[in-house]
């Protein structure tokens, strides 16, 4: 078709002129079409507002599920890192030291560079500190003398989980100390904690975007069903696949667009809802807490999610069920 | 030129059923001839052969210069919009326009919309519906509603012309008032196929006849 013109031989016959389409216009054309059934696709959806409903909310719920859990962990780790761990090392000294040699002792671990901050808690302290918030203060009546140790508080400059144990192995040899303990315990767990709440998430996230596939392919391939007929007549005037399969898919864009869309709003209620809990939560610990949404960035990656689901849904349902679709029977 | 050429075509169906036993005719370009023969002689399998709707289990059809066994399955499109087909039942779209139906080979194809309005309307009249332009094909009477078909086939000049049982459904007045339309598409230069039992409209019509029977053909005058 796209040869140079052979021109025939002048003759009478004119009417039976083969329409020959630039590739400019085709281009135009290939445009034109796609705005024009993407625009279709979306009042179709209109035409059957309670079904499209319907299936969007479930869409909609299926998305707003993962994005809202990921969110709350997202602030959650934030409230962690703002909480900077401070791991200390607690030095227990040995009873048998003078205080004036602890003292010295505590002087002297000032002078090092890998220590940002040294604290001394004397026996006498120590005792005191105990009287005042133990409740097993007849305890220490049964002793002669204090039985508590000196301790000494110490925070690493280097705060690497790997880098504070030979701190604290190297901090232990030194002489006149009995014992190092390392205070950060429990940051490891909460953050083991919370990277299973995370792949728990992930895991959820996934099973329900196979929900949003499905439930979008079974819409989609009704919607074919539904349009037999048309498909049917396309095919036979010459339409492509890709011709045919570009409303369907549109309806599976639009489908995931705004289930999306309907599901990021679902996420920012639900944290709405959170918000007021979770501030007063929060400030018993931190003040400066703020509970943060999807943000900018979440929100586009969940619209972009929601609408990459949603194409690879009718996607699945066109390429399995437009081939069967073929005019031979008619 | 032949328009059409079969050599030597079998079409055997997945059910065991011979519908053409090696069929050799051609069409020549600009010719007019009635495929004929009782039902079930093979006539709209030869049709589907040459839409490619089906393809032969031996033997080689042409149409112009394309061997449709060479084929692929992404090219058919491009054959079918250099035919223009009327199907026994018409094959319309009850969900938009009497316009929008015989538009749509047009938009297919990718006209511009403006031409392609221009074109639709054009074929309309040809038929004589085009003050019914806007209607829906469903309030129209079967006669009617075959001749929005044609327009349809029509519409985008198509140089073979094929037509299944296209007065299959009318009375005789009608039958030739279409069988008319034919003969001046023909005149125009369009190569013209149609299958029909109608046997007394095809004697009158005085063109080649080709004749089917039992998957042969057994007839060429």
């Amino acid at each position: 078709m796209t040869k140079p013109a052979r021109k025939e031989p002048a003759s009478p016959r004119r009417g039976a002129e083969q329409h020959r389409i630039q590739s400019a216009d085709r281009r135009r054309s290939w445009r034109r079409h796609h705005l024009s059934v993407a625009k279709e696709a979306l009042l179709r959806l209109q035409q059957t507002p309670v079904a499209s409903l319907m299936t969007l909310a479930v869409l909609a719920i299926a998305l707003a599920l993962p994005g809202f859990l990921l969110s709350a962990l997202g602030n959650v780790q934030g409230l962690t890192n703002g909480w900077d761990p401070q791991p200390r090392i607690a030095l227990y000294m040995k009873l048998e030291l003078s205080d004036q040699a602890i003292d010295s002792f505590s002087r002297e671990l000032l002078l090092r560079d890998d220590l940002s901050s040294v604290e001394l808690i004397s026996r006498q302290k120590g005792l005191e500190d105990f009287r005042q918030y133990s409740a097993f203060t007849d305890l220490l009546d049964r002793f002669d003398s204090n039985p508590l140790p000196a301790v000494i508080m110490v925070l690493p400059r280097d705060t690497d989980p790997l880098q504070l144990p030979l701190v604290r192995n190297e901090l232990a040899a030194l002489p006149g100390v009995d014992e190092a303990q390392l205070d950060m315990e429990w940051v490891q767990r909460l953050d083991a904690v919370l990277a299973l709440a995370q792949r728990g998430s992930y895991v959820l996230g996934g099973l329900l975007a196979l929900a949003v596939l499905l439930v979008v392919g079974n819409t989609v391939r009704m919607t074919i069903e539904s349009r037999r007929d048309e498909i049917l007549v396309s095919k036979l005037v010459g339409a492509t696949d890709a011709w045919v399969r570009r409303p369907f898919l549109y309806s599976g864009f639009w489908f995931g667009l705004l289930g999306g869309v309907l599901a990021w709003v679902l996420v920012q209620l639900a944290l709405l809802m959170v918000a007021e809990p979770a501030q007063t939560l929060a400030s018993l610990y931190l003040n400066d807490f703020v509970l943060q949404g999807l943000g900018f960035q979440g929100s586009l990656i969940m619209l972009a999610t929601a609408t990459l689901l949603g194409l690879s849904g009718s996607w699945l349902a066109v390429s399995r069920h437009l081939r069967e679709i073929e005019p031979g029977e008619v | 030129m032949a328009a059409i050429r079969f050599s030597n075509v079998f079409k055997r169906y997945a059910s065991g059923q011979d519908a053409l036993l090696g069929v050799d005719f051609e069409l020549a370009s600009g010719e007019m001839a009635f495929l004929t023969g009782h039902s079930g002689a093979g006539k709209s399998t030869l049709l589907k052969l040459i839409m490619l709707m089906e393809r032969p289990s031996r033997g080689q059809v042409w149409i112009g210069q394309q061997d449709l066994s060479r084929l692929h399955r992404s090219q058919i499109p491009h054959l079918r919009r250099q035919i223009g087909v009327v199907f026994q039942n018409h094959q319309l779209l009850f969900d938009r326009s009497i316009f929008d139906n015989v538009a749509l080979p047009l938009q297919i194809s990718g006209y511009d919309p403006a031409d392609a309005a221009r074109r639709a309307r054009a074929a309309l009249d040809k038929v004589g519906l085009l003050t019914r332009e806007k209607q829906n094909p469903i309030t129209l009477s079967t006669g009617e509603q075959q001749r929005v078909g044609i327009a349809r086939a029509i519409v985008h000049k198509p140089k073979l012309l094929l037509a299944d049982e296209p007065t299959g459904n009318l009375d005789p007045q009608l039958s030739e008032d279409i069988m008319r339309l034919f003969g001046q598409f023909n005149s125009i230069g369009t190569t013209v196929l149609i299958a029909s039992h109608d046997l007394s409209l095809i004697n009158r019509m005085r063109h080649r006849r080709l004749t089917l029977k039992q998957g042969r053909l057994v007839a060429d005058d």
